[in-house]
């Protein structure tokens, strides 16, 4: 009892307190036992006014209930305790309520009026966990209340409130189905939900509830890709799953093109087969020599959605957590295209050095995987490699695996390890071995001799249970060509004098009897040994030997006549019944009687037809109908609820269901029109940046991704933006691919024309290519506003199109050509959707951020602050007012039209983090070309700065037609100074000097703070640092609300949580030595207040001064 | 979800239970120990097994078994994982995961249980979060406790989970701000009778022991960064980072845990440190065989050897073992068949050897299987792959921080076959 004397310790702590009457030693082990006599010394513990003795007659209540005690019936003494101002007895008490409640229900329910006053607490954790409890409550009678709380707290301000609501939907559920409707309300409104701390629990709660509404999804589907990766680890895995299931409903199928060639270049190739499926060129071949039937379907484009989730899913395979990369693997197994499967090989390899009961599921779903998909895991062979020290369970699915692995190629490897795995000590491994053996041997015909030999040196090993192994394999393997190893016969046929193993006799029997032509001398003697030991046999044996006779009785009746006489005798009075019967069975067959009907005719034909040699499959084969990585699959067997995993559409379900309402002011162009966009041009499809509206709810992921290819080199930042490399080169082919069938069909029509246009027309299309990639880099150097870039991007290449008439002809002929909608129309609606575009463009200059849309930069910024800014959770839990500078950013002038000769350049401060260099002020530029000739090659030249700025120049951009604007983002360091960077602005002809001054206040980026934190920083920063204003703030600018927007207008701040309604705080960092900078308004009577900033930087603090009180008192 | 769970030691008692819903009899855990028996090594049970109406999920972990109860689908790796959170959470508070320290500390552990799973589903498994709610017993405390009658429970409500740094406890602070981490990288090799690799990697991990006050950031580079093919990280490092630059950018943790794990690519030749002169034979004739091991160095980088240690699981014939070590000592455990010859430093001049005779059982065949030896090494101040950290920098805080790396090479699955 070693509690005890932990229990001691704490005893003669309380009872130095003071409290004699209870030194009697109470923490001695007896109070486990159930004597009920100490169980009253606990309820009167539980009576008194002393904390400390109710804690300690609490704890020993849970270990006994940790102990499985019954402890059930000091429920009435310990519920009184629920109301106890003591945090640890009452967690204790809760513990204990929720362990009883169900057996004592009416007692139960004198708590209930506690939580429901729990719930109505100012503190959110007081809330959650009263809802917690109250949930956890198996009490019928509580479910209208239950019901009514989860609902509340569904809307309740704290996301984590929320979190415990969808937590509670489950339990209510299982409590009482018939709630089921009203459940699946609020997890549609939980689903709805933006913060990461709700998402995983909800999508739990759908799963358990009504995983069938798939339709609750759609609207969400974005969103939960977005917010993925930022959601804790438990939440990822269920999410990713529902996903797997949901993007198989909801997209078509991108291997479908494979798969048609498959069917189509035959039947005949099975995945053990000898020519190889995986290797690329060849595909490549078949691909030409298939075009035919291809042009027949439609070019597969992947649904940029269905991309969303492959990108957004990918890192997560970098996840510490087992189960994560496991759901993330099945996700691409199940959804990916076959080129990118290949990237959860290496993340699944990495699980095996893991603990052993995870190697064991791992290797169970990478065995499935390697019948399908076996080049994936080709280079990774070693890695299955067995050792000695492996538990059986693994050594024997490392076993299959690497059977299932065995090419021509590495069979000779393999085989040389299955070699030393044969002497293991490990018997059933050795068995398995064997069997693994006999595997390779029947798939891989130039081994099969190898094999043959190897196991039939085997038959001499002096363990019992590894010749009986061999034996029935070697019979299984002989079976495909017999008449080439009758010695391998006869040496078996010898076997029957020493082996035991019933499996291994049956199956020399059975070979002796099946090929009795090819030994006709031993055959007649191994049935007159057998017969001599009938009696003794198994019933496995009995029934071969009965068949031998029989066989024999045809082939060679003269020997035999009298001894299959007996055997059949010995048989008709076996114990068995199988026995019994087969005997009659034969005899009636095959001794021909006058009864005996036409069958006996037959009887040659029915014991000696060819036999079809047996196929030896994995155990692993169709295993894939189950989705990987769940318990369904590792069973081989349905669980209880599970999700089947539903086959590809036919047709691709309308994507615009995952259309999200787009609020007014970013006037989106519908999806629809998007969608329109790609079909006519495959080659954006898979550009990124596209992954629709919703992107501007979260323009993390964004960020973060354009930075990746930003600074990535310059050649996958010509291609689709955040794809990695491979990704990249895949889409390539795609495009190439496109390419391909589009100058197939164009050829067509070039037949007419004279070979010289088409020369033209080719390196038109080259050059109309190469803008392509330009703009897409110039897309991807400018920033994280996917939106803006993609509407700045697809409207570039759309002046493009119009730019010469040359071109616009080809291209419209190329649609044309594509015959997909006439090219009338869609040349107007192009036209159309220009005009649209840039209309949106300059409203997108001056954009209203949503609350979102606040800097965010996860893996960027430098410092937690930018994280804490992307916490979903900050816009929900302060006011959404706190964080939005609400009002538009302003614009400053470079260039006027008139000094620029037509050429105008404004630039403002988007005060998005700048990616490639997060000390750097982002400064978002845009030229209007107002000439009426074109402008080419705008750059950055001859920059002159103070010592230590720096600048990084946005890419040149090669051509900016008359009447056109296009953007691009720079970044400078200013090194925390308003002192001005100049530079020239450089066109094909001019060169204009510029300078761009920043104002105090965009030289900073906003933190997140709390209030804590905020006073402690502050405290810091007295003296010097501090700098204190007094001012009567501007008649419209008197309520928090206007005062907030005027100072997030003025200067790049946060702001910070307060819980006095006189003061507004708001802090920041600078953004190049990251000094914090600390502001607070305070108000007071009649429009006077107060403006204190704490910088440590005193001439930014005084700069800063100055401009806040500009922006109030105006 | 996860329906219960019960903690059954080796003997197969079981000493505690915790159910997350509705209670099940332990007598579900009858269909283990059916499978236990029939395993006779604990290592070899089945982590899941299939009964009637239940489905049983079981780890093995410091000779306890942790047995989950499911009754419906879930991701088999969802609860193995969860269940090595439990053990590891454990670990963490009580220093290690045994039988008596559960036993000790029952109440913190089931309150422990309690946070951890909410119907189920994981509700707080960072160390940080649930540390806030359940403070781990220190012996400063608890005396403290005894005199005043306080609890171990925090009594300020967990703010923690409501952080986007779920990892990280605000207000963290020390007098001496430090960072120490390091680079121990394992060599898995499978040697073959004539010294040839047949297979050898190096995995990684870089452990880190960050008592940081504030919110510090820290930034890790590395001098040859391409070393690494594979990698997982803690969910703290900023995974876009690295992708673009390959820099290790995160708000630590406090206190100790695992800033990644890495697998060095294979194309890399695999320096094998030690090489290993073996033979062993069994006679046809008479009840007894011969040993002969030596060791020598091979590829060292100029480095010590140290902690040397050579594990034989011998046939289970061997009776007994007479040999002689030059340098070390050598145990025969008669009951698991297990030699342990433990070496101690290598020293290159005189090459430790370990040589004798094997009684075998009379009567019995001789052993054909030759047993494979299992290596254990240690070189200190070395990374076998070369991959060096270049500098750690950290930002958001003032102060100037102890920084230290150590690097440290050890025998993972390092086996010679004979």
């Amino acid at each position: 009892m070693s509690a005890s004397s932990a229990f001691n310790d704490e005893k003669g702590g309380s009872s130095s307190v003071g409290e004699p009457e209870y030194g009697h030693d109470p923490a001695s082990g007896g109070i486990f036992s159930s004597d009920y006599k100490r169980h009253d010394d606990l309820k009167e513990m539980l009576d008194s006014n002393k904390d400390s003795l109710k804690l300690e007659a609490m704890k020993r209540i849970v270990a006994m209930i940790a102990r499985g005690k019954n402890a059930s019936d000091l429920f009435p003494a310990v519920v009184k305790n629920v109301a106890c101002k003591n945090i640890e007895v009452k967690k204790l008490v809760y513990v204990y309520l929720v362990r009883y409640a169900e057996e004592q229900q009416d007692l139960a329910l004198l708590s209930i009026s506690t939580f429901q006053r729990g719930l109505k607490d100012p503190n959110q954790l007081i809330r959650a966990s009263a809802l917690r409890v109250l949930s956890s409550i198996r009490v019928t009678i509580i479910v209208p209340i239950m019901m009514l709380a989860i609902k509340e707290a569904a809307s309740d301000m704290s996301p984590y409130v929320r979190k415990t609501a969808a937590h509670a939907i489950p339990k209510l559920y299982s409590l009482d189905p018939e709630q089921k409707d009203q459940l699946i309300e609020v997890i549609e409104k939980l689903l709805a939900d933006k913060t990461t701390l709700v998402a995983g629990s909800v999508v739990m709660a759908f799963e358990e509830v009504c995983p069938e509404r798939i339709d609750l999804i759609h609207k969400n589907y974005r969103k939960l890709c977005n917010l993925l990766i930022d959601v804790e680890e438990w939440g990822q895995v269920v999410i990713i799953n529902m996903l797997t299931r949901y993007a198989r409903t909801q997209f078509l199928n991108p291997n479908m093109n494979e798969s048609l060639l498959e069917e189509g270049s035959g039947g005949d190739r099975t995945f053990y087969g000898s020519d190889e499926d995986e290797d690329e060129d060849e595909e490549e071949k078949e691909k030409k020599a298939e075009t035919p039937a291809m042009a027949k379907r439609k070019p597969y484009v992947m649904d940029p959605d269905h991309r969303l989730l492959l990108r957004n899913t990918k890192p997560l395979l970098q996840s510490r957590n087992a189960a994560v990369v496991m759901a993330v693997a099945q996700l691409y197994f199940h959804l990916a295209p076959k080129a990118e499967v290949g990237v959860i090989a290496k993340a699944l390899v990495r699980l095996l050095r893991s603990h052993s009961e995870v190697q064991y599921v791992v290797l169970q779903n990478v065995a499935t995987m390697t019948i399908k998909r076996r080049g994936m895991f080709e280079p990774y062979l070693k890695s299955f490699y067995i050792r000695s020290t492996d538990p059986t369970q693994i050594k024997v699915l490392k076993l299959e695996v690497l059977t299932n692995l065995a090419n021509e190629t590495n069979i000779s490897t393999i085989l040389r390890e299955f070699q030393t795995y044969i002497k293991s000590m490990d018997k059933d491994f050795v068995a398995a071995t064997i069997q693994a053996i006999g595997r390779c041997a029947t798939n891989i015909g130039e081994v099969r001799d190898t094999c043959l030999n190897g196991l039939v040196q085997l038959l001499s090993n002096r363990d019992e249970l590894v010749v009986a192994e061999s034996v029935v394999v070697i019979k299984k393997l002989l079976q495909m060509q017999p008449e080439k190893h009758s010695d391998i016969i006869k040496h078996m046929a010898k076997l029957t004098d020493n082996i035991q193993v019933p499996m291994a006799r049956a199956s020399i029997l059975w070979l002796i009897g099946e090929y009795c032509e090819h030994v006709p001398k031993i055959a007649p003697d191994v049935l007159r040994k057998m017969a001599k030991s009938f009696t003794n046999e198994e019933d496995i044996v009995k029934l071969q030997i009965i068949n031998l006779a029989a066989k024999l009785y045809l082939t060679n009746s003269k020997q035999t006549k009298l001894l299959t006489q007996y055997v059949l005798n010995l048989a008709k009075y076996d114990q068995n019944y199988d026995i019994r019967d087969r005997a009659r069975f034969i005899r009636q067959l095959i001794v021909p009687t006058e009864k005996s009907g036409a069958l006996s005719k037959y009887a040659k034909k029915l014991f000696l037809a060819l036999k079809p040699a047996p196929v030896l499959e994995s155990p692993f084969k169709d295993r894939d109908h189950f989705q990987l990585g769940s318990l369904s699959h590792l069973l081989n067997a349905k669980a209880g609820g599970y999700q089947e995993l539903p086959d590809w559409p036919e047709a691709a379900p309308d994507p615009s269901v995952r259309n999200v309402e787009v609020p007014e002011w970013t006037k989106c162009s519908s999806r629809e029109k998007r969608k329109e966009k790609k079909v006519e041009k495959p080659f954006y499809s898979d550009s990124e940046g596209e992954s629709g509206p919703t992107e501007s709810a979260d323009s993390e992921s964004d960020s973060a991704s354009g930075s990746e290819s930003g600074s990535g080199s310059e050649e996958s930042a010509s291609r689709s933006e955040s794809e990695e490399s491979e990704d990249g080169s895949e889409s390539e082919e795609e495009e190439e691919e496109e390419e391909e069938e589009k100058e197939k069909k164009k050829k067509k029509k070039e037949l007419k024309k004279p070979v010289q246009e088409s020369e033209s027309e080719q390196s038109s299309e080259e050059e109309e290519r190469k803008h392509q990639r330009k703009t897409k880099q110039r897309k991807s150097d400018s920033e994280s506003e996917s939106d803006e870039d993609e509407e700045s991007e697809s409207e570039s290449s759309q002046s493009e199109s119009e730019e010469s008439e040359s071109e616009a002809e080809v291209k419209k002929k190329k649609k044309a050509a594509e015959s997909k909608p006439p090219s009338k129309p869609v040349k107007k609606e192009s036209k159309k959707e220009k005009k649209e575009m840039s209309l949106l463009d300059l409203d997108d200059f001056e954009p209203a951020p949503s609350p979102q849309v606040t800097p965010v930069n996860t893996f960027l910024s430098n410092s937690l602050v930018t994280d804490l800014e992307g916490l979903s959770l900050s816009d929900t839990v302060l006011s959404p007012a706190t964080i939005a500078p609400s009002s538009a950013l302003k614009n400053y002038e470079l260039l006027h039209r008139i000094t620029g000769e037509g050429l105008s350049v404004e630039y403002c401060f988007s005060r998005q983090p700048f990616s490639p260099d997060a000390n750097m002020v982002a400064v978002q530029m845009q030229f209007t070309n107002n000439a009426t000739a074109d402008t080419k090659n705008l750059h950055i030249e001859d920059v002159k700065l103070q010592s230590g700025m720096r600048v990084k120049e946005f890419s040149e951009i090669e051509l900016l037609p008359a009447g056109e604007t296009a953007t691009a983002v720079m970044g400078i360091d200013f090194c925390d100074s308003t002192q001005a960077a100049n530079f020239q602005l450089c066109t094909h002809t001019r060169k204009f000097f510029v300078s761009i001054q920043p104002p105090v206040g965009e030289l900073m980026r906003p933190v997140f703070l709390t209030e804590n934190e905020f006073k402690k920083e502050q405290g810091q920063l007295m003296g010097m640092n501090e700098i204190t204003e007094k001012l009567t703030l501007d008649m419209k600018c008197r309520n928090e609300h206007t005062i907030v927007q005027r100072v997030t207008t003025a200067a790049n701040l946060s702001r910070v949580p307060c819980g006095s309604d006189k003061e507004c705080r708001f802090a920041g960092r600078t953004v190049s030595s990251s000094s914090l900078v600390l502001v607070t308004v305070a108000t007071k009577e009649e429009g006077a207040a107060q403006l204190t900033v704490n910088c440590e930087k005193m001439v930014i603090g005084t700069m800063l001064v100055k401009d806040i009180l500009l922006a109030l008192t105006q | 979800m996860i329906h219960s769970l019960f903690l059954i030691n080796h003997t197969g008692d079981i000493f505690l239970e915790k159910h997350w819903k509705s209670v099940i009899g332990r007598s579900v855990c009858d269909y283990f120990f059916e499978a236990r028996e029939k395993a006779v090594e604990p290592e070899n049970v089945p982590p899941v097994l299939q009964t009637p109406h239940h489905y049983l999920i079981s780890i093995y972990r410091g000779k306890l078994f942790f047995l989950s109860v499911i009754q419906t689908e879930v991701p088999p790796l969802f609860v193995i994982e969860f269940l090595h959170r439990v053990a590891d959470t454990i670990q963490d508070y009580f220093g290690e995961c045994s039988e008596g320290v559960i036993k000790d500390n029952v109440v913190t552990v089931y309150e422990l249980l309690e946070e951890m799973l909410d119907n189920g589903f994981p509700l707080a498994t960072e160390s940080n979060v649930l540390k806030e709610m359940i403070r781990p017993p220190t012996i400063l405390r608890s005396v403290v406790n005894t005199l005043t009658g306080a609890s171990n429970v925090g009594d300020t409500l967990p703010t923690g989970q409501l952080s986007n740094v779920p990892w990280r406890r605000v207000g963290v602070k020390y007098t001496n701000n430090e960072a120490y981490f390091d680079v121990i990288e394992e060599i898995d090799a499978i040697l073959d009778k004539s010294g040839t690799t047949v297979f050898a990697e190096i995995q990684g991990v870089i452990e880190a022991c960050v008592r940081l006050t504030g919110m510090p950031d820290l930034t890790l580079s590395f001098m040859n960064p391409r070393l690494l093919d594979d990698v997982s990280f803690h969910p703290c490092v900023r995974f876009k980072r690295w992708e673009s630059e390959r820099v290790l950018s995160f708000i630590p943790p406090d206190g100790n845990f695992t800033l990644m794990n890495y697998h060095v690519s294979s194309q890399n030749l695999v320096a094998i440190p030690v090489y290993v002169k073996q033979s062993i034979s069994f006679f046809e004739t008479g009840p007894c065989g011969r040993l002969d091991i030596t060791i020598g160095p091979k590829q060292t980088m100029g480095k010590t050897v140290e902690g040397l240690m050579v594990t034989i699981h011998m046939p289970k014939a061997v009776l007994s073992a007479n040999l002689t070590a030059t340098q070390g000592t050598y145990t025969y455990d008669l009951a698991t068949k297990v030699l342990v010859w433990d070496i101690g430093k290598l020293n290159p001049q005189k090459l430790p050897n370990l040589k004798g005779s094997l009684t075998t059982q009379a009567g019995t065949p001789k052993p054909e299987d030759n047993p494979s030896l299992n290596i254990d090494l240690k070189i200190q101040q070395l990374a076998i792959s070369g991959l060096k950290v270049s500098r750690l920098d950290m930002y958001g805080e003032k102060y100037k921080p102890f920084k230290g790396v150590k690097y440290l090479t050890k025998a993972g699955k390092f086996q010679v076959r004979t």
